[in-house]
């Protein structure tokens, strides 16, 4: 499925300073149940943002008003868990473009770049200044740089470079996705097939 | 070049490679289940696209199907709409369609194996984290997301940047009680949730070597619970034995040109590793968890550590021992317990059964547990039937559901209620998993039989003297 390019982001942050978020957090199992992809943003991080009755958990940062913006912060090891890759429709269909974290998991990371969500992996410590500078004040920007695979805080122009493969980074800066690639080269992989049994 | 079982396979299977980037993978074998299907079949009809290869592709129901009544209609209707897509999606792109009632319907990683789609050697993917269940045989498989099911689906292709290798030697003998779901639990306990992320990790050395297919696909199913993608156990006579015959493994002629290229999978003596890490068999207890992720885990008779001692942080690790009501240094022996789940594509194969009812044998339930037990599939059921283990089942006030993932995922009537213990066979202890609020506590079958007759946690060994050897 297409999705928007992705170039430069400049926005506020919402902070999620907890380890270990699993997807079973991100979007519970009881929630996977549709055959189109739309609305599970409704139940992002479901169990943690709302009351069995449905009422909202005050506490919890998606349901605090002074936090908003398009890029969600993690703590480390961030999407551990199943292969869902609700977890990562429901990140995007809540309106974040890109998860910042110092450590994500894999079918998570490769989930979020086919859906097209960046995730922008940081060191410790720098995770530990945009959680810090966001603290100070909530409506601090953050600048996610594609092109040229930076991020930083705006407020004090400090600022990390990011990993990416150049050829999942060409897909993201043009809105493309595998399948397009692989249909292109269908012959090869047709004589692959034969020369391959079952 | 030496080479390690993984490159052996993984090279074999590379269609192309590009340079700062991945590799497209050609995959042998797809799974395919009803709840991370839908929208990659919805993509192919907006391509206006079809499967390429229908008879690589193999799909069942499992993960929101009931256990019990599968003979009526599916209550829920969301879950009901789901099957129907997935039985409507098989048929118009003709692809093995193994629904509910179906003699062949299982969890999708139990009835791979038994019907001969999980082979040495292959590249198998399926919409499930899990899928690292095939790797006991030797294959390359690993968990993907539904936009890898649609590339699959479309193209039996997917692209996917090499991971680096870890081995993992355990030699020795292991200890009395100690299952393979001990082994996996002990693994993930040193390394964390995270330890093997970026690594494919082959398991070596006398415990792999000596454990049952069953084990080594327990073992190999836990590999993603410590971040790992996947699991491998290099093949052997054992392997060869338990695929031959079996439905959609080669026969004759192609039998024994498959088994030339399944004898040269094994890591050349002087292959490298990106990591390599040991342990001793003895080392290991019989495990338990008593937090909300898999690694979270301990001997059964050791107290729950302190936040100042465990790796990570503090306010994680208290937020966590909250949510289950323990203190740190609490002793997880006599703990009361609720419920208790025996199943899952991790323990529910017929050697699970048996372990568990080798301990409920002559017992009862305790009164205060509720215990579901779910074979993985109907083969299992069929096994459980005719080995006589249903009978010591029932003779202990244990009923047997239908198979399916049941609660290890709770996506359908079976959930733990909240704030409940439930001890379970299956592979995630996070929070909410079992239900929302549901307290799991992930052990082996024979320390949640343990617990169904004392209606706590229980060291299996002190109920084993003389009717386990």
């Amino acid at each position: 499925m297409a999705y928007d390019k992705f170039s430069i982001l400049k926005s506020s942050a919402v902070p999620l300073p907890i380890e270990n978020v699993d997807t079973d957090q991100i979007i519970p199992a009881r929630f996977l149940k549709a055959t189109e992809r739309k609305g599970f943003g409704d139940n992002l991080f479901r169990d943690w943002r709302y009351n069995s009755d449905g009422t909202p958990k005050e506490h919890f940062v998606l349901n605090n008003p002074i936090y908003s913006g398009k890029i969600l912060v993690g703590g480390k090891n961030f999407g551990s868990g199943s292969s869902r890759e609700h977890a990562a429709w429901a990140v995007y269909d809540y309106g974040f473009r890109c998860v910042v974290s110092s450590f994500f998991a894999d079918i998570f990371r490769n989930n979020c770049l086919n859906v097209g969500v960046l995730p922008v992996q940081v060191s410790p410590e720098f995770l530990d200044k945009i959680f810090t500078a966001i603290e100070v004040d909530p409506n601090t920007e953050l600048e996610v740089n594609l092109p040229e695979q930076t991020i930083t805080i705006l407020a004090t122009g400090e600022k990390e470079s990011f990993d990416i493969n150049d050829y999942k980074k060409g897909n993201m800066l043009n809105g493309f996705d595998d399948i397009d690639y692989l249909l292109n080269i269908k012959e090869g992989i047709q004589t692959f097939a034969e020369n391959t049994p079952l | 070049m030496s080479k390690t079982l993984f490159d052996k396979v993984w090279d074999s299977h590379v269609v192309q490679h590009i340079d700062n980037g991945p590799d497209v993978l050609f995959i042998d074998r797809h799974l395919v289940h009803e709840v991370t299907s839908p929208v990659a079949f919805l993509g192919l009809k907006n391509r206006g696209i079809k499967v390429l290869y229908p008879e690589r592709t193999f799909a069942t129901a499992d993960h929101n199907t009931p256990t019990i009544n599968q003979h009526l209609p599916v209550q829920d209707p969301l879950s009901a709409n789901q099957l129907k897509a997935l039985e409507e999606n098989a048929t118009a792109y003709n692809i093995p369609y193994w629904g509910l009632g179906h003699k062949k319907n299982g969890i999708v990683h139990v009835i791979g194996p038994e019907n001969g789609i999980t082979v040495p050697g292959a590249t198998i993917v399926c919409g499930d984290s899990h899928t690292s269940t095939h790797g006991a045989f030797g294959a390359i498989a690993f968990g993907i997301g539904t936009s890898e099911v649609e590339m699959v689906l479309s193209t039996q292709c997917i692209m996917q940047p090499k991971p680096k290798k870890m081995r993992i030697n355990i030699n020795g003998s292991l200890n009395k009680a100690v299952t393979p779901k001990d082994v996996a639990l002990f693994i993930i306990s040193k390394l964390t949730t995270s330890g093997a992320t970026g690594y494919f990790v082959e398991y070596a050395g006398d415990v792999f070597k000596n454990m049952s297919m069953e084990g080594r696909m327990t073992v190999c199913n836990l590999s993603i619970e410590m971040g790992a993608r996947g699991g491998m156990v290099a093949p052997d006579e054992k392997t060869f034995e338990y695929i031959k015959g079996r439905e959609y493994t080669p026969k004759g002629a192609d039998w024994d040109k498959a088994m030339e290229f399944w004898k040269t999978l094994y890591s050349d003596s002087d292959a490298v590793f990106d990591k390599e890490l040991t342990f001793a068999a003895n080392e290991i207890e019989p495990m338990i968890t008593y937090g909300t992720n898999p690694g979270m885990g301990m001997g059964i008779k050791n107290d729950i550590p302190m936040a100042e001692a465990v790796e990570g942080g503090v306010a994680t690790y208290k937020k966590s021992l909250e949510y289950m009501a323990f203190n740190e240094g609490d002793a997880m022996i006599g703990k009361p317990i609720d419920f208790v789940f025996l199943g899952s594509c991790t323990n529910g194969r017929i050697e699970d059964f048996r372990a568990f009812a080798s301990i409920v044998k002559g017992r009862k339930k305790a009164d205060n547990v509720t215990a579901w037990l779910v074979p993985g599939s109907h083969q299992v059921e069929e096994a459980i039937k005719e080995e006589g283990i249903l009978d010591i089942l029932q003779d202990a006030g244990f009923e047997l559901r239908e198979p399916g993932c049941s609660a290890c995922l709770a996506m359908n009537d079976d959930k733990v209620p909240a704030g409940k213990y439930a001890v379970s066979t299956s592979n995630r202890n996070f929070e909410g998993r079992q239900g929302p609020g549901a307290r799991t506590l992930l052990a082996s079958p024979l320390v949640a039989a343990a617990a169904a007759v004392t209606g706590k946690v229980t060291d299996p060994r002190e109920l084993m003297e003389e009717v386990y050897a």
